[in-house]
């Protein structure tokens, strides 16, 4: 499909208003505001995914009989959730990243984990501790009569956990999920800061080479309130689907 | 009904319970129990609450660990720290007073469930015999529920289904009636009276009296964590020969 009339639209809104979105009708401005917003949806992604695996992974641990296990799940949920994701974001990306590089011959400092790898995890850990939480108080509103249930019929601690533990749970923790995941996808911007091309840096660039700061800030509002509204969408979605008649939520 | 004393006793009991304690935190629960049952044998164990009763069950199985003493359950010391409880627990089924259905999966995925997940074995021919099992528990059409949508009485007999659905040899029932309405209460019992007509062992924690008198073998009464009396049920509901035993059967009866 051809869109060219379209872009010229932008150019002639333009020349008779003053609305500036080179994004549409500038090629090159158009390329990488593209790029931006697929890493964007990249690394939004990502981190989702992962950051529920690592709260569903963390709740389990958390149930560990071994003390040292659930000492160290307590330790890591109190960093990420008592320190600033900006601060954690430096730290790794600064301070874990040096000492994960190497210097070539020609004196070049190679990083061995990407700014974009860097923003994922980070950004994971930092979500997923509080998933861990969240997940947690699911599992403790499952009523302790179902896992002996299931361990009378012989199910083991961690059968027990995937097959009736974990399900249960994640229905009663779906609604507090939600928040989370939704703080998690406008939290992504912050990785802005260790230069990862997604949308927030290539608006400012854009801003900065055309000078229109107004125009830039409400294309990002704008993306933002669309990107929520799609996994507030998905996670409805998800919701009814796993609904139960007799069951809450 | 299988009349008392058709079991002969000279084989090894199924289930051998001697001197048994347990104790939570300060309460001792248990203080020195000791019971047989033989295979193809229903017990029934009375007691007003508190005074042990599904504790001694939930030990038969390792839900509960006992603090001393010994129960073997076909050969096996359940007390032995080298315990497979799975072995234990494909031999020895149990319904509980609140049936403790998974609610996020259908009737017949509950009866499903363990088989597939826990022994491994086939669907198909597990479904097979979940439909059978459904059948024989009368839920026929019932399959594709979910928990929340049956009564009481039906819940708990999908439980039962459940249960049988791992083939135990021996079966524990919880309390099974008591939070059921007085017109569901009828079909459970129904249901467990047939399995012990087709020979399964079963130990039954209840305080249905009529229901005690004609299905058991053996009755038991305990109190305070002791075994105060026992016998056959038309001897033990007739003539007891303890006051306590006495004073609970006249509160009760």
């Amino acid at each position: 499909m051809d869109l060219t009339p379209l872009w010229e639209w932008f150019r002639w809104l333009y020349g008779a208003t003053g609305v500036k979105l080179t994004i549409f009708y500038d090629a090159f401005d158009r390329q990488r505001f593209f790029d931006g917003f697929l890493t964007s949806v990249r690394l939004q992604a990502a981190c989702l995914v992962s950051s529920v695996v690592v709260g569903v992974v963390g709740a389990w641990l958390q149930g560990s009989r071994l003390k040292p296990v659930r000492l160290a799940v307590q330790g890591y949920i109190q960093f990420f959730r008592n320190t600033p994701p900006l601060v954690q974001l430096y730290f790794f990306y600064f301070a874990l990243g040096y000492y994960l590089s190497y210097m070539t011959d020609e004196g070049l400092r190679v990083a061995l984990v990407s700014n974009f790898a860097w923003a994922v995890i980070c950004l994971s850990l930092y979500a997923g501790a509080f998933n861990v939480e969240i997940f947690r108080a699911g599992i403790e509103a499952v009523p302790k009569e179902t896992i002996e249930a299931a361990e009378a019929l012989g199910y083991s601690r961690l059968r027990a956990y995937v097959y009736i533990l974990l399900p249960l749970a994640f229905r009663i923790s779906l609604p507090a999920l939600n928040n989370n995941l939704v703080n998690l996808v406008k939290t992504t911007t912050i990785s802005y800061a260790i230069a990862v091309p997604e949308m927030l840096y290539v608006a400012n660039q854009i801003w900065s080479d055309e000078v229109n700061v107004p125009e830039m800030m409400n294309v990002l509002l704008v993306i933002y309130v669309s990107l929520v509204g799609v996994v507030v969408w998905i996670m409805h979605k998800w919701e009814r689907a796993l609904r139960v008649p007799g069951y809450v939520s | 009904m299988s009349p008392a004393g058709h079991v002969t006793r000279t084989e090894a009991p199924l289930i051998h319970i001697a001197d048994v304690h347990k104790s939570f935190g300060k309460v001792e629960v248990l203080k020195g129990v000791s019971l047989d049952v033989a295979k193809g044998e229903v017990i029934c164990v009375i007691g007003p609450s508190g005074s042990g009763k599904s504790t001694l069950l939930r030990c038969i199985n390792a839900l509960v660990p006992i603090d001393r003493g010994s129960i073997v359950v076909d050969g096996q010391e359940v007390n032995d720290p080298r315990l497979d409880k799975l072995q234990l627990r494909r031999k020895v089924g149990m319904v509980f007073q609140q049936y403790n259905l998974f609610p996020h999966r259908t009737a017949i995925e509950n009866v499903m469930m363990a088989p597939i997940h826990v022994l491994k074995q086939d669907r198909r021919e597990v479904e097979s015999r979940a439909r059978r099992l459904i059948a024989k528990v009368r839920l026929e059409g019932k399959e594709d529920a979910y928990p929340g949508e049956l009564s009481g009485g039906q819940q708990q007999r999908v439980a039962i289904a459940r249960s049988l659905a791992m083939n135990p040899e021996i079966m524990l029932f919880d309390e099974v009636t008591a939070a059921l309405d007085p017109e569901t209460v009828k079909e459970v019992l129904v249901t467990i009276r047939e399995l012990a007509e087709e020979g399964m062992t079963c130990a039954i924690v209840t305080h249905e009296m009529g229901f005690a008198r004609e299905v058991a073998d053996h009755v038991y009464f305990t109190d305070r964590g002791v075994i105060v009396e026992h016998g056959p049920p038309r001897e033990f509901f007739a003539q007891a020969k303890d006051p306590r035993t006495r004073q609970f059967l006249s509160q009760i009866l």
